[in-house]
């Protein structure tokens, strides 16, 4: 989905989604298959002991919509992308992928499901004892596809991270930064409609943790692609939601800003706190927020 | 939770293990590569350190019973008892507790630092079933390849003690071989390769179950690598009594 320019079509509503009935939608767009969100969550609780880690979270994610997850270490940003994988099961409530209801799936049902996810881990989660190539290359492995399938769509993703040149190298040869772009490829591999991002600029230096979104950028704008983006840095929130990506004459991907006489669509920011959202919305509502919780959040006092 | 409870809770989590480990065995993909390369690791790999524990063992048996022997007069059957303790007790026991040294620490460390390091989460999101790719070839390796090690310990303690009884103590060959011939016997030989896959699944289980609950980064890792040796080698000694009153029992061994 690329940027809108009418600045009228964007609602400032923040509880968009929960207003509009799903006929409404269906009127407001041309393809009605992009009205299905591609994650939902309903009324999803889950408790480790007594500790409650997600508190009645409802939000969905459109299709090439990014939903940036804020909140601090401990909120309950990563349980909701470990819930989306089936990695966890919540206590009560539904999570939908692409419509459908995932919350009693079996390991073996979320193997299907897995396919159409890719995950970039914190570290990037490399396995240490494959070289690059094989670690991008190892979803396509374990489906059996071909020797020449496999070199191409390898080359053709450690391109889109700019990492040619480490095809042969071991995950310990790698910087950090190296590390979360290999991640991104390998995540990417088998072309997934969703992508989730677990902190994945933690740790990098600024210029590092900037090719890092611009990636999700260019995932989001390009490819189009519903993505959850878990960080507690406010300079990716800046970069993801005033940013957008397009492709010039020259065929290169070139990032431009919002401008002051456009607003992006794609991209809205949810706040957890203790396991409990707080907000949901835009970035300029965001930053604009009375909340007390927000205002320290954002100034760090 | 009490430790009963916690007992019972783990031993039912360690044969959810092994069952959904063979049971995928049977589904594709099959991971043949990665089940050659642990009977590699396993096998090939912990070959010597078993042939130097059952040589010098055979050896240290000889060393301190032949004098006893001697002062009965009864030297002569030196090598009976020799290879009946080896290839009954010593054999399967000091294999596997030198495999469960040298395999299960190794298992333990990778599966925990797989886990700690989100590997693990990482397979399981790239659609593959952990227990399939890392525990069953794993498991596998570690029951078909103990046996052979026994037997290849058993062998070298044999020729340890031999070349003691030949070499100390001036006993004849032939009567070494002699009298060791005499004391194994078929059932023996059963009993002696049925411990090995008992103790191979006991090793594999417990040590792939501690790496993969491992919790609390790398000293966590250290944690489940020790206990897994210390329960893997104690489970071990306690089975192996009971897996010797069964085989006596079944396969009728008289105890002389």
């Amino acid at each position: 989905m690329l940027p809108q320019t009418d600045a009228e079509t964007v609602s400032t509503d923040e509880n968009l989604e929960q207003e509009l009935e799903p006929t409404d939608l269906e009127d407001a767009v041309d393809e009605p298959e992009r009205v299905t969100p591609a994650i939902e969550f309903r009324d999803v609780h889950l408790s480790f002991d007594d500790k409650k880690v997600l508190d009645n979270v409802s939000f969905i994610v459109r299709r090439g919509e990014t939903k940036i997850i804020l909140g601090r270490s401990g909120g309950g940003k990563s349980t909701t992308i470990r819930l989306i994988l089936g990695l966890l099961k919540p206590d009560s409530g539904q999570i939908l992928i692409d419509g459908e209801d995932i919350t009693g799936y079996s390991e073996v049902k979320m193997m299907d499901v897995r396919k159409k996810i890719g995950m970039v881990f914190q570290e990037g989660a490399l396995f240490d004892s494959l070289s690059v190539y094989d670690n991008v290359a190892y979803r396509l492995h374990e489906q059996g596809k071909p020797k020449e399938e496999v070199e191409h769509e390898v080359q053709r993703m450690l391109q889109f991270v700019d990492l040619e040149d480490a095809i042969d190298k071991m995950p310990a040869e790698l910087s950090g930064g190296m590390l979360r772009r290999v991640g991104i490829a390998r995540a990417l591999v088998g072309d997934p409609s969703i992508v989730l991002f677990d902190e994945p600029t933690a740790g990098l230096d600024p210029p590092t943790a900037r090719t890092i979104c611009e990636l999700a950028i260019k995932l989001r704008d390009i490819q189009d692609v519903s993505s959850i983006f878990v960080t507690h840095e406010l300079k990716n929130i800046e970069y993801l939601s005033s940013e957008f990506a397009v492709v010039d004459e020259n065929g290169q991907v070139v990032f431009e800003m919002e401008g002051e006489k456009m607003c992006l669509i794609n991209t809205e920011i949810v706040m957890l706190k203790q396991g409990k959202i707080i907000f949901t919305g835009k970035n300029e509502e965001f930053f604009g927020s009375d909340d007390p919780y927000i205002k320290k959040f954002v100034r760090g006092r | 939770m009490n430790s009963f409870k916690k007992f019972i809770f783990q031993l039912q989590e360690i044969t959810n293990l092994i069952i959904s480990a063979f049971l995928g065995v049977f589904k594709k993909p099959h991971y043949l590569v990665d089940l050659i390369r642990q009977m590699d690791i396993i096998g090939v790999g912990s070959l010597p350190i078993v042939l130097l524990t059952g040589f010098f063992t055979g050896g240290v048996l000889i060393l301190q019973t032949y004098p006893t022997f001697q002062y009965y007069s009864i030297q002569s059957t030196v090598g009976r008892t020799v290879a009946t303790s080896l290839i009954r007790e010593l054999g399967p026991v000091l294999t596997a507790l030198m495999v469960s040294g040298r395999i299960g620490s190794a298992i333990s460390a990778e599966l925990g630092s797989m886990v700690v390091s989100q590997q693990i989460d990482a397979m399981r999101a790239l659609g593959t079933d952990p227990m399939r790719k890392l525990v069953a070839p794993r498991l596998l390796a570690l029951i078909f390849m103990l046996p052979f090690l026994t037997v290849a310990a058993d062998i070298f303690g044999i020729i340890g003690g031999g070349l003691v009884a030949t070499g100390i103590f001036n006993m004849d060959y032939n009567a070494y071989i002699t009298s060791v011939r005499s004391g194994i016997s078929t059932a023996d030989i059963i009993g002696g390769i049925v411990k090995p896959l008992v103790f191979g699944l006991i090793i594999g289980s417990i040590s792939c179950y501690k790496g993969l609950t491992t919790e609390g980064g790398t000293v966590g890792v250290g944690r489940s690598t020790t206990n897994s040796v210390v329960l893997a080698s104690i489970w071990v000694i306690i089975f192996d009594f009971f897996l010797s009153r069964a085989i006596n029992t079944v396969l009728d061994i008289k105890y002389i």
